[in-house]
Order: structure tokens, then sequence, then C-alpha cells
């Protein structure tokens, strides 16, 4: 997309709705849709990766050194990571304005 | 002039499309559209059409597979009726919205229940509103004529949305009628191969059926509503130049002794035969009535319609479904709705009449006509008729 979505007119939107853009879904940032975001305690971290390996939308990122973050254009906020951590090292916090 | 030919009305479809030269032609048996495609399988298994032909396991399927023919750049078809038409539903819609030139039979059968095989049009008029052109057909000449005209319609570059020819199960499916063929090189050169205007291609690969977020939805809407109106006068044009090739011109809404008709029928499909013979008798004993055929159901024809009542009185709608607890038919309560800014009105009266393949004989026409008459003059004191319900 050239331009924000809500500047095209009908007449501009693509014939049958097709995106000629490969890869464009990342664009979407659906990040956005979330209540809350998780945060790591990294001293109680094992860089055992079971969040990166759980997370439904591949929005966990490994750092440099094994530990883990979070993207937070795509996390949805469902706190799988924070459930399944091995070490209970993930808290989920409210977001805020 | 081609000779005529007796041939079952399915065959002749098939017929069509194999001189339509189809590519791919994804299908499910479901009765009373059977034996088109049956016979199209077997015309892609002798190499009489150079085409795919994918079994599926359901209409669900047939429809998929069709979105991915039409995807990969093939001319595509398919045909259905009744429970398919149903099941394909949800696919339908994505069919036209991503502007797959698909053309589809639909042999008009009861939905159930009770379970029926015979014809009426709940099954259409289900699938009223999924962003197709949809025209009806009365006799097998126009089965056939219609099936090659509905490829060029729908897969012009201004158009490029999918259509339905609807025909009446059995009564015009099963029947053997003397037709006129048109031969290949003349629908060769009325039908030029098509050219998708986009193709799967891995070399430049896109999406397609992405998801449209609210701020661009109704953009998406938009843009079908108005091609989808546009279509009319490309269907016209096509219409017409086939009119010229082979001396049969349809129209929108077709007239029958309408000339100083105070009373109008309207009907759709075979209906409408039947109706005209109960108009000449009518008309023989100096009853004011002609007989309205409404061919194009979407485009809608607002303007051919509203033309088309000018000077009646009393137009009496026959429908062929049922729209359970609403305001009658469904064809009624469009033309309704169509006529409603005009002044002065017609009486629109609505009468529901061959519903599940229940036998509709001229006298049902002349009596609904002395019914609607009489109904007229009081009131009408109903929302619209069952006709012939007994108790």
């Amino acid at each position: 997309m050239t331009k924000p979505l809500e500047d095209y007119t009908w007449q501009e939107v693509e014939l049958g709705g097709i995106l000629r853009e490969p890869g464009s879904a990342r664009d979407y940032k659906v990040g956005d849709w979330k209540s809350q975001h998780p945060v790591w305690t990294k001293s109680h971290c094992i860089r055992c990766g079971v969040c990166w390996t759980v997370c439904p939308e591949a929005a966990i990122i490994e750092e440099t050194g094994g530990y883990f973050d979070v993207n937070l254009d795509y996390c949805k906020g469902c706190g799988i990571c924070a459930r399944e951590c091995v070490t209970g090292c993930i808290s989920m916090v409210t977001e805020e304005e | 002039m081609a000779k005529r030919v007796g041939i079952e009305v399915s065959l002749a479809v098939s017929h069509a499309v194999q001189l339509a030269r189809a590519e791919a032609i994804a299908a499910y048996p479901i009765t009373p559209q059977t034996h088109i495609v049956e016979h199209l399988s077997s015309l892609v298994a002798n190499a009489e059409l150079e085409a795919e032909f994918i079994n599926v396991e359901s209409e669900h399927s047939a429809i998929s597979a069709c979105i991915g023919t039409s995807a990969a750049g093939a001319r595509t078809y398919t045909a259905t009726s009744s429970q398919g038409l149903a099941l394909m539903h949800e696919i339908l819609f994505i069919a036209s919205a991503m502007r797959f030139p698909i053309v589809m039979t639909v042999a008009n059968r009861a939905l159930s229940g009770p379970l029926s095989i015979w014809n009426d049009h709940s099954d259409i008029m289900g699938a009223r509103d999924i962003g197709w052109i949809q025209v009806f057909v009365q006799n097998g000449q126009e089965a056939f004529d219609h099936t090659i005209m509905a490829f060029k319609i729908a897969e012009h570059r201004r158009v490029l949305l999918p259509m339905i020819v609807n025909l009446d199960g059995f009564i015009l499916s099963h029947v053997v009628e003397a037709l006129e063929f048109t031969d290949q090189d003349t629908v060769d050169r009325f039908l030029p191969p098509y050219h998708p205007w986009h193709q799967l291609d891995p070399k430049k690969p896109v999406t397609m059926g992405a998801f449209g977020m609210p701020e661009i939805f109704a953009e998406f809407k938009m843009k079908h509503q108005v091609t989808l109106m546009n279509s009319y006068d490309q269907i016209m044009k096509v219409w017409q130049e086939w009119g010229q090739l082979t001396g049969r011109d349809y129209h929108p809404v077709e007239h029958y002794k309408t000339e100083g008709a105070k009373i109008l029928l309207l009907t759709m499909g075979c209906l409408s035969e039947v109706a005209e013979i109960a108009v000449d008798e009518l008309r023989d004993a100096g009853v004011p009535v002609g007989l309205l055929k409404l061919r194009l159901w979407r485009p809608f024809p607002f303007a051919a319609l509203r033309e088309a009542v000018n000077g009646a009185e009393l137009l009496i709608v026959c429908d062929r479904a049922l729209s359970v607890g609403g305001p009658g038919g469904p064809v009624l309560s469009e033309v309704r709705s169509v006529l409603y800014p005009l002044s002065p009105q017609p009486k629109v009266l609505g009468y529901i009449i061959g519903l599940g393949g229940r036998d509709v004989p001229p006298e049902d026409f002349k009596e609904i006509v002395a019914q609607a008459q009489a109904e007229a003059e009081l009131g009408p004191r109903q929302e619209f008729y069952m006709y012939g319900v007994r108790g």
C-alpha cells in the first residue's frame, strides 16, 4: 500500500481486492488489539525458549545472549508465553495510554 | 440457418459449454442438474472437450475448485441445484468479490423441507444477494443461448463478475425440445479465448482473497455494486450481438401482448410460456391482459420494468418462492419497491404458485387474473396470496 487505507476511494481499490505487493501482511500492526503485554524478569530466565516456541503470532524475538523479548507490533497479549514459562519469569502487564 | 435438433435441454446446455470451450469444470452431481455435468464429464473423458474435469466431494468444494481454476486463468463452468447451491453459499460471495467470471447453471429446485427434488425458485432466491449476474430462461433454446452469452458477459474487462443462468429443474432441464444449435465457427468468432485480468503466477506473486480492514471494506462493496449495475450495458451489447448473429433477440423485461393491457402478469422462467397460453385465451375473451417476463434478475432492470408497467392498472406478480414471514415472494417485494416512486402506480398483487413442483396449468393463470381483479376491487385484503393451497 502506497498510502494509508483510509485515503483510498472506491474507484482506486484494486480489482477483486488483490494485493500485488508480496509480504505486505507485515504492514498490518495487529499488536494494537492487546490489553496486556509480557514483561521478562531476565534474572530468572533460563533461556529455554519455551515462550518463543509457544507464541502463536511469532511475536517473541530472540535477543543476543539467548534472552527473549517481544515485538509489540504483533503481540496480541494472549498470555500463553507467561502461562507456559518454565520459571514463571514472564508477567503480563496491563497496557496504558 | 442451422438445422433444428431434438435434444434434452440438459444436454443442450452441456453442448453450449462445449461450444464455449470451457477449460475447467468442477461439479458435483445433484438432482436435477445431474444430466448436465454427467454429459460434460463424458465429453471431457472422450476428448471431445479439452478441459479439466474436477470430481469433487461436495458443492462447497466444487465452487471452491472453480475459484481456483478461475484464479489460474481458466474459463470455468459449474452447475448445481437446490441443496447444492445452499452448500455453495458462503463461497458464492467470495467468487463475485474476487471478480472471477465463472459461469454456473442453476437447475432451480425447491429447498428442503419437506425434502423435494421438484422445481421452484426457493434455491436461487436464497442466493439473491451474492453479487452475481443472474438471468432466467424459459425454454431450451434460451438455456443454450444464454449459457454461451454468459461467458462473454462475465469475462468482459469492464464486468469480470460470475454469472448464473437459471433454468427450471425437470420442467425444463429434462424436457426434449427442438432447438437450433450454433456452429463452432460462429461461437468462436463471438466468444474469443479468455484472457484473465490476472493469473496466479509464481514469478509474479500476489495475494488473492486477503482480508479487508474496516477502513476499506465499504469501498470494495461500492466498487462491486457499481460494477454489477454497470454490467447492464455490456449485457445489452452481448445480447444484441447474439441477436444479429442468430436472429434471436433477448431483453431484460420481455413483453407478450402488452399493447393496451390494463392487467399485467409478471413471471420468470418456465411459467412464462404457460402464462402466454392463458393470456391468449383471456385476450380472446376480451380481457385486456398482457404478460411481462422478467429475464434479467441481477442487475435488476429498474428502468425497463418501470417503463413496462406504464399504463397498467393492475400488476400480478407470480412468485415461485415464498419469503416465509415476509411481505410475499422475493420477486413481489422487489417489484413493489422498484415501482414505489412511480405516479400513477399500478396496484401490485402477489401470487405464490408452483411451489415444490406443483403443476401450474394455463387455467391457474386465468383463475389468478379473475381472483386478483376481485381482490384489487376490495382492497386488497392480504399482503400476498398463496394460490391453490387447500384449506
